[in-house]
């Protein structure tokens, strides 16, 4: 493993303070812009094969020929792999690969499932001759009429939602409720399919040794991967090595094992040659999960006081033939407004589509979508302003449990927020306002909701005589900015500078630093940093308290503090003792220490922990052309202890955009004939670009969380993009006087007056 | 891998020479030719790249005071020629509007009047299409739509031409200058893009080998420049097609419109030209009245190919303040988002 894989950092960086709470510059973002960060599919290990899969392009049927002598004669071409010679696996990939593998399509028959799942995989001595070669397998079909939305799926009772949770819960006498409730509102939300667009798509160069395998690939979750694939490949886990350094954008789909980047594998152990596979932008939509589409209805009972009685969330959500991923999205219902009586039901929808996965904010985003749509309506039908209706809501204690938060400053966020906004004196109605150049502009708001998970994890930290430290846990930086927030959790730990701390991470061998999902991966490989470093430090008190050489000999009983590489005697700066020195004055070159880390499940059990925020949303609507534009965005979220407000900004604005996007502009087009998508490629997937994105503030609001961790960090990954597509949608509400329940929204919405439900 | 020819032609006369063997396709900045390549819409055998023919990369202005633009012009060239610009304001802020600044920087101005639909269906292979496959017939038709034509469909066809520049170009009466073997001839940019009838794969009027080398707007054009505007609607702000879009020109002397030229976009296989509407504009005050009825009359035989029928009224709606627009006169300075409704909206500081 050459040390540059698992360490980018070298260079001192561009500083602006010191340790956690500063908004240090990536540490990686000079090999970024120089383009020496090397991505996945940027490694070309000597005699290495291209791997390009054919993907089908029916829905639903059986592959009934390939013209495989064809690809085979095509020159270049090594090796063309179908269900006919795929060598076997040692995991039924009909089977889940636990603890939360999806099944997975690897040629293991001739059954068709959904479009662009691999039918076969042509491997060749260049990208070109296996591009040629899967384009000459001329496959043919019988064809199937493919299911492709809730007119003609096969709806079932779910099991299970998002990942392992009930698919309905209720609190209280939901028939009580709305009995009891002065009016109630009723309306039925959609949201579409949409796909992962991270910029780098999905790649996997494979290179055998024996039976050991090295995996360049772009992956969340390092530990749990190496072991999925080792049970795959029948390998014990420790001789899988991933190396994943850098990630172009993971928001789930890296999580997850898929079927393509098993196949690449699978051929380079075949072939014994290093195998590399790079998805086409195009093969991103299917074989790698999505947002599966939901049909929601949500019913509110509110009281004369605007107070809710009953909250009755619904939703059918989609998954695919052959396994189960269903957003949670009624669960967005659960944790956040009060009511005596809450019902949140899910119903399973089989269409032939890959199997959906977790993306940004899974169930959150596209139930928080429809529920602050449909609190904004109950809001209207009281005749309240949507903040004050919210704050008559305000759930003190989490609902139906009763159980305190580990803290909540939502109150905070949304006096800010508003504050800052300029919320106060909005119109009740909408249609009231206009800017000078006549377009109608509304305003909305949303609440912002997400939970704090925390998975297991451990760290190595070693303090080394020379005064510096090696910091090790195979985190996994796709974006958001581990290699920087990591490190300064573990510099801080063990009182040192972070340019003295060298942090390798990004490697599945590394001591397990979780997933990297959840908005979970700072609090929970960052206390495993931070454990291991008090840890060391304690070992390296202990070393010092025992010698007579040191100033700090004999004083056991009173501790020492860890700062600029010395400890310090506990209230007594005039007595301290350098690492170097202490070290090397033991004869040792170095003391390392590891640490685990997870949460007391004592403590989690009497806590219900969230981040929180408020999102505002101001947006411009041309009166006769329908055409919307987002022109102000400010959200206020409270999230435990900031470790770095720069990249904590950077999360809060990119899921924000997110919000957008979700908004007004994602959607998966799919012919409902055929099951294709017929946008699947960024030109016609339209996310946003610069120009659409308006000025945005995002505020950090100070939170102390002495539960949720010994760091008090929670999460903020994907709490931007929940609240913001509500808050626009009830800004064109307020702009327009229509009620757009069907997202994304479009002009022809506006044009008509509000979309309909397309239910059967 | 595809294997083809791959010609870099000297001259004009080579060039067209090469191009004249079947299964050739010219090449410029290949901004859309090579994603069809990539596709495997378009398989050439031959490739004969123009882009490095001398001579075709001019603006020279005519003495009668109209403008002959070369082929190779890019894009974001001709948008920022500060003479071209202020006689074609409705030319410019339509180039300004099309596809993003990358794009518009590597592709040229004949390359733009040839690119294809964008109709998925002609896209994917998989799917049924006359343009693309003769007889296969039309998924578009009972498919994903909502974008498609509303105007000189037919059951054989229902895609749109894409282009931006060329709406103000077909109002404009743009001439197109084709190099063949036969020699030179001129054709109405009006009468270069085909309407599908039964035989859509006819995209152009163009033969094989016919090379555009040439661009000429009248001098007459010119004298719409204190008022013309190019308003184009799509669902973000950069780099997306026009939902539908209209170019709108007016002559106005003493309050009376004197000449008005009004073409659309995104509503059919070419520019849609209104000469009706220009018809009943002509001798009338600019107001609202006249531009909504000379709307009317211009989608008076529309009708939905699918899941569009709002493009129709939208269409109507995006006429009337296009007309507006221009009766309003052209900025001074070109708006920061060209062609946006939202043009004037603060904080908008770039062009998208």
């Amino acid at each position: 493993m050459p040390p540059e894989a698992s360490s980018p950092i070298s260079a001192p960086t561009v500083r602006h303070g010191s340790n956690a709470g500063q908004p240090l510059t990536r540490r990686d973002g000079v090999l970024k812009v120089t383009g020496r960060a090397t991505y996945a599919a940027d490694n070309h290990p000597q005699g290495m094969l291209y791997a390009v899969f054919a993907g089908s392009r029916i829905a639903r049927g059986r592959v009934t020929s390939l013209d495989v002598a064809a690809a085979k004669a095509h020159p270049g071409v090594v090796e063309v792999l179908t269900p006919a010679n795929r060598p076997p696996l040692a995991h039924d990939p009909d089977k889940k690969m636990p603890p939360f593998g999806f099944r997975v399509d690897v040629l293991q028959d001739d059954r068709v499932r959904y479009v662009n799942q691999p039918i076969a995989l042509v491997v060749a001595e260049t990208l070109e001759a296996a591009t040629e070669g899967a384009a000459l397998l001329d496959p043919q079909y019988t064809v199937e009429r493919a299911r492709t939305d809730l007119s003609n799926g096969e709806r079932f009772a779910a099991n299970g939602v998002g990942v392992g949770a009930p698919p309905r819960t209720a609190h209280g006498d939901i028939e009580a409720g709305f009995a009891a409730a002065a009016r109630i509102t009723e309306a039925e939300y959609e949201t579409p399919a949409q796909y992962h667009n991270a910029m780098e798509p999905h790649a996997v160069v494979a290179e055998w040794d024996g039976d050991r395998v090295t995996l360049d690939m772009p992956n969340q979750a390092l530990s749990l991967s190496a072991a999925s694939y080792a049970a795959y490949f029948g390998i014990p886990a420790e001789n899988v090595l991933i190396r994943s350094p850098f990630l172009g954008g993971g928001f789930g789909s890296k999580a997850m094992l898929n079927g393509p980047q098993i196949l690449a594998i699978l051929a380079a152990r075949m072939l014994k040659r290093p195998v590399k596979l790079a998805l086409t932008r195009a093969q991103m939509y299917g074989p790698v999960g999505h947002r599966g589409a939901t049909w929601q209805t949500l019913r509110v009972g509110t009281d004369d006081g605007g107070r809710l009685t009953a909250l009755h969330h619904r939703s059918i959500s989609a998954t695919s033939s052959f396994d189960d991923f269903l957003e949670p999205a009624a669960n967005a219902s659960l944790p956040l407004y009060a009511s005596p009586a809450i019902l949140v039901e899910h119903e399973g929808l089989r269409l032939d589509t890959g199997t959906p996965g977790p993306m940004r904010a899974p169930g959150e985003a596209s139930g928080s979508a429809a529920l602050e749509v449909a609190l904004d309506e109950a809001a209207e039908a009281c005749g309240m302003d949507p903040l004050d209706f919210r704050l008559a809501n305000y759930a003190q204690t989490e609902p139906g449990t009763g159980r305190p938060f580990s803290s909540k400053a939502l109150r905070d966020c949304y006096a800010q927020g508003a504050a800052r906004f300029g919320w106060a004196g909005r119109p009740l109605e909408p249609r009231r306002m206009r800017d000078k150049d006549g377009f109608l502009v509304g305003w909305g708001m949303g609440t912002a909701v997400f939970p704090c998970p925390h998975f297991p994890a451990e760290a190595r930290a070693t303090l080394r005589a020379d005064g510096t430290a090696l910091v090790e846990t195979s985190g996994v930086d796709m974006g958001q900015g581990a290699w920087t927030a990591l490190a300064q959790i573990a510099a801080e730990a063990l009182g040192l500078d972070p340019d003295k701390v060298e942090f390798h991470s990004g490697v599945s061998s590394l001591p397990s630093g979780g997933i990297a999902g959840g908005s979970g991966h700072t609090a929970s490989a960052g206390l495993a940093l931070h454990n291991a470093g008090q840890n060391a430090i304690a070992e390296l008190g202990a070393l010092a308290m025992a010698d007579p050489a040191s100033p700090l000999f004999g004083t056991g009983n009173i501790g020492v503090t860890a700062r600029d590489g010395r400890l310090y005697l506990r209230d007594d700066d005039s007595r301290s003792d350098s690492y170097a020195d202490i070290l090397s004055r033991a004869g040792r070159a170095e003391l390392a220490a590891t640490a685990k880390a997870a949460r007391d499940p004592a403590v989690a059990a009497a806590h219900a922990m969230f981040s929180h925020g408020a999102v505002f949303a101001e947006v411009k609507v041309d009166p006769d052309l329908g055409q919307i534009r987002v022109s102000r965005l400010v959200g206020a979220f409270a999230a435990g202890r900031i470790i770095n407000p720069r990249l904590v900004r950077s999360q809060y604005f990119g899921g924000m955009i997110w919000g957008i996007s979700f908004a007004l502009q994602e959607v998966a087009a799919t012919d409902r004939r055929t099951g294709r998508i017929m946008n699947a490629d960024l030109a016609e997937y339209h996310v946003p670009v610069n120009a659409d994105v308006p000025p945005m503030e995002a505020i950090l609001v100070p939170e102390d969380d002495p539960y949720v961790n010994p760091l008090g960090v929670k999460g903020v990954g994907e709490i931007g993009i929940t609240g913001t597509v509500g808050a626009i949608a009830n800004a064109v509400w307020h702009a327009t006087g229509v009620r757009a329940r069907r997202f994304p929204i479009r002009i022809e919405d506006i044009l008509n007056g509000g979309a309909s439900f397309r239910a059967a | 891998m595809n294997r083809f020819d791959y010609i870099r032609p000297a001259s004009v006369a080579e060039a067209i020479a090469a191009a004249t063997e079947p299964g050739s396709a010219y090449l410029a900045a290949g901004t859309n030719q090579l994603d069809l390549m990539k596709v495997g819409v378009a398989r050439p055998q031959r490739v004969v790249d123009i882009s490095r023919l001398p001579g075709l990369d001019r603006i020279e202005w005519l003495a009668d005071g109209g403008v002959r633009v070369g082929a190779l012009v890019r894009n974001a060239d001709l948008a920022y020629d500060s003479r071209f610009s202020q006689a074609f304001p409705g030319v410019a802020e339509a180039l300004l509007s099309g596809a993003s600044a990358q794009l518009r920087n590597a592709a040229t101005v004949g390359g733009n009047l040839m690119q294809h639909t964008r109709c998925a269906y002609f896209h994917d292979l998989a799917s049924a299409c006359n343009r693309r496959a003769p007889g296969s017939g039309c998924d578009a038709r009972e498919g994903e739509n909502r974008l498609h034509a509303v105007l000189g469909w037919s059951e054989h066809c229902i895609a749109t031409h894409p282009s931006d520049f060329c709406v103000p170009l077909a109002a404009l009466d743009a001439v197109v200058e084709v190099e063949s073997p036969a020699g030179r001839r001129d054709i109405a940019l009006d009468a270069l893009h085909r309407l599908p009838g039964s035989t859509p794969e006819r995209e152009t009027a163009l033969a094989p080998g016919d090379l555009i080398v040439a661009l000429r707007l009248p001098a007459e054009a010119a004298a719409f420049s204190a008022h013309s505007r190019y308003l184009k609607l799509r669902e973000r702000t950069s780099y997306a097609f026009a939902v539908v879009s209209a170019a709108a020109s007016l002559r106005i002397d003493g309050g009376v419109v004197t000449h008005a030229r009004l073409a659309l976009g995104g509503v059919a296989a070419k520019p849609w030209r209104a000469r009706g509407a220009e018809a009943l504009l002509a001798g009338a005050r600019p107001a609202e009245a006249i531009f909504a009825e000379a709307a009317k009359l211009a989608l008076a035989e529309a009708k939905p190919s699918g899941d569009n029928v709002f493009k129709i009224e939208l269409a109507r709606r995006i006429v009337r303040r296009a007309l507006s627009l221009a009766g309003e006169g052209t900025p001074q300075v070109m708006p920061a988002l060209p062609a946006s409704p939202f043009a004037t909206v603060p904080g908008a500081h770039h062009a998208a």
